[in-house]
């Protein structure tokens, strides 16, 4: 539907009907987000023999995030006296509008997908490039030390870990010959999910999304322990607020990424079960990579810096790149692609 | 050329991973530490001074305060010094009370350190599960005291209150479940590798470097000195139970993690052993006058507390007051070692050094 769209003749009301439909997807993804850290505190409570939030909105707590959020928007503004205040107040906005932007290229199903682009991998990951920009504006900006450390540790984070990452991608472009990933997610139909194909890939890409999303154990940026807050130790009310939405809106679209890339995106696990909506099998599998996420978080205890780059450095890296040259083996050999 | 500077970073008073008001001046080269200051006092309340207008029995909920993680040995010290200057016997039933309130109350005080030990690095489970476990002692501790963590139970001559009906049964119960719990524990981070690597090698010093820095407890015995009050300089009635003294050899902070945990193993053996010898029935206090004085004269006395050695000096001129009352803290001695350890090191091993000595703000102050 909406490919139909993009490609009929522009006017007011193709126009409206996109805007409608973009405005949708907007509280679909605040909606996702604000559920998002609902089920973390609900999950991690149930790891750790609490019961988590559940006084507001009934016995599940669902509208604490909401209140959460109404007592951010609340807040007042601070901005510290010796911030280079322009600086300050853009980099929050740098930081979430990649977020968003990158969601648009995801296959929700055959047919919901707001660009589907031939390049949507490398879209993806160059667009979530920009956000280290507003980490390390806001870490310069607050000029505060504990900020400055934080955020040189996530640009070198950053950098470190795309690097793994797009080589662990690149083993499923090898089998596929394509960046789109509508066309990625087609292709798993006839030769089974990439997870199958792709098994170290899929552990090297995990991890590197892990740290990409700066989430324990690599969550080195704001590593509260050490340096208190890391790159947003400054910020507070609706500026911290948009940090942490792009956090989360991050993790709805990697979640959705290794989804598509891995495991088959909307297609039903087994043929007989096609009668199911692809929507709710893309649901149920992004669900999961969601609750992977949050029960890593229970778990670990967190890297220090040197051991994160030499992790990234010396141990994803080879393998990451051992395993296109066994891609690149098996497509030769075996020619079912 | 790139003109580089050293940076001068603030840690504390108030931040997450220095365990109260801790201050520490750091100068860092990028990432790595040059040089340490801690910066003490913020919670000096002058204890020992105060002590000098107060009775005895009126000294005891100040010892509480110092140590607040495991204020049952504080209290112990105190009394035991004033008995040894008196000379008083103490009834069997509360030797006994009084062996099964430090030993809980050391385990509590390891399982709160293991929580947040493991909290500095990140991982905020095991704090729970720790708090879950503490909790229990807290509630026995609470039954048989009336309070949970400034307890003021023991008193000059014995203790102030019995053991309420069903007490030692519970704390039966305990025992088995704890020493399940802690397989757990062990199964959930002992074996981690990303725990392991922020803690083998981190922080050591020698067997050396730690008698000359007068450290006292785990942190001595991580260096592989066999040395524990309870077993070497037995006081009260440890001479009747069987427990075994924990070392390691490394020196590092996994050393004393390892060493923490396996003390709670040995604190439970004790706990089992005193719960089964417990005496039926007996006093709980001794005859002591009402007004307690201490003879002319002084005494020292030190007992092994959860976090090292406590000493208890008085110097007593008759009267009802000390003429001078001194406390061997041992986290303050302990924490003498930190600015060595820290030189030279990632600002990222920082919590995993001072988290590892083990500091409680209230003994450092004093």
């Amino acid at each position: 539907m909406i490919q139909d769209l993009l490609h009929s003749s522009p006017g007011i009301l193709n126009f409206g009907i996109f805007f409608v439909l973009a405005l949708l997807f907007l509280f679909v993804i605040l909606g996702f987000v604000t559920y998002a850290i609902l089920a973390e505190r609900k999950v991690l409570g149930f790891m750790q023999g609490r019961i988590g939030p559940n006084h507001l909105g009934g016995r599940w707590g669902l509208l604490q995030t909401v209140a959460d959020v109404l007592k951010l928007l609340v807040k007042e503004d601070l901005i510290p006296k010796a911030a280079d205040r322009p600086l300050f107040i853009l980099a929050p906005v740098i930081a979430f509008a990649p977020s968003f932007i990158v969601v648009a290229t995801i296959p929700f199903t055959d047919k919901l997908q707001f660009a589907d682009l031939n390049v949507g991998l490398l879209y993806y990951i160059a667009i979530s490039g920009i956000s280290i920009i507003g980490t390390l504006m806001a870490a310069w900006a607050s000029n505060n030390k504990y900020s400055l450390i934080g955020g040189m540790r996530a640009a070198a984070q950053m950098v470190s870990y795309e690097i793994p990452l797009v080589m662990s991608g690149l083993g499923i472009v090898l089998l596929t010959g394509s960046l789109n990933l509508n066309e990625i997610v087609a292709q798993q139909q006839e030769a089974g999910w990439f997870i199958l194909w792709q098994p170290i890939a899929f552990v090297v890409f995990f991890i590197s999304a892990t740290a990409e999303l700066y989430r324990v154990p690599f969550d080195l940026a704001e590593a509260e322990n050490e340096l208190v807050a890391g790159f947003h130790t400054e910020y507070s009310g609706f500026r911290w607020a948009m940090f942490m939405l792009s956090e989360y809106v991050y993790m709805f679209a990697m979640a959705s990424l290794i989804s598509v890339l891995f495991l088959g995106g909307w297609l039903p696990p087994f043929e007989f079960l096609g009668f199911i909506p692809g929507a709710v099998w893309f649901a149920l599998k992004f669900s999961l990579v969601v609750y992977i996420l949050i029960w890593f978080r229970a778990t670990f205890p967190r890297l220090r810096a040197d051991q994160l780059m030499e992790f990234a450095w010396k141990v994803l890296l080879p393998v990451a790149l051992a395993n296109i040259f066994l891609t690149a083996l098996l497509k030769e050999l075996l020619s079912i692609f | 050329m790139v003109r580089t500077e050293e940076i001068l970073l603030n840690v504390g008073p108030q931040h997450p991973s220095t365990h109260g008001v801790f201050r520490l001046v750091l100068t860092l080269d990028g990432e790595v530490i040059t040089d340490a200051k801690p910066v003490i006092g913020y919670l000096h309340r002058g204890t020992e001074k105060i002590a000098e207008n107060l009775q005895y029995t009126q000294i005891i909920p100040y010892t509480d305060r110092m140590d607040y993680v495991s204020a049952m040995t504080n209290n112990y010290v105190l009394v035991h010094a004033v008995e040894t200057m008196m000379g008083t016997e103490i009834p069997e039933r509360a030797e006994y009370l009084r062996i099964l309130a430090m030993e809980l109350n050391r385990v509590a005080s390891h399982l709160l350190w293991w929580g947040t030990f493991i909290l500095d690095f990140g991982a905020t489970s095991p704090l729970l599960y720790a708090f879950r476990e503490r909790e229990m002692i807290l509630n026995l501790l609470n039954e048989l005291s009336g309070a949970r963590l400034t307890f003021n139970y023991m008193r000059v001559g014995g203790v102030k209150w019995d053991a309420p009906e069903g007490w030692i049964e519970k704390v039966q119960e305990f025992v088995p479940y704890m020493r399940k719990q802690l397989k757990g524990y062990h199964d959930l981070v002992s074996g981690n590798e990303i725990f392991l690597s922020r803690t083998k090698n981190i922080g050591t010093y020698t067997k050396e470097d730690a008698l000359n820095y007068s450290l006292s407890g785990v942190n001595l015995r991580s260096t592989g000195v066999k040395w524990d009050l309870r077993k070497d300089e037995s006081y009260s009635i440890y001479d009747r139970f069987d427990f075994d003294v924990v070392t390691r050899d490394a020196g590092d902070a996994f050393a004393r993690y390892e060493c923490r945990l396996e003390e709670i193993l040995e604190s439970l053996k004790i706990i089992e052993q005193a719960c089964e010898q417990f005496p039926q029935d007996g006093p709980i206090m001794a005859k002591v006058p009402k007004i307690i004085k201490a003879p002319k004269g002084e005494a020292f006395v030190r007992i092994e507390g959860s976090r090292g050695e406590i000493g208890c000096y008085i110097a007593s001129d008759g009267k009802k007051e000390p003429y001078r009352l001194k406390f061997r803290r041992p986290s303050f001695y302990n924490l003498q070692i930190l600015p060595k350890l820290l030189k030279g090191e990632n600002i990222s091993n920082l919590i995993s050094i001072l988290g590892a000595i083990d500091i409680v703000l209230g003994e450092v102050d004093g």
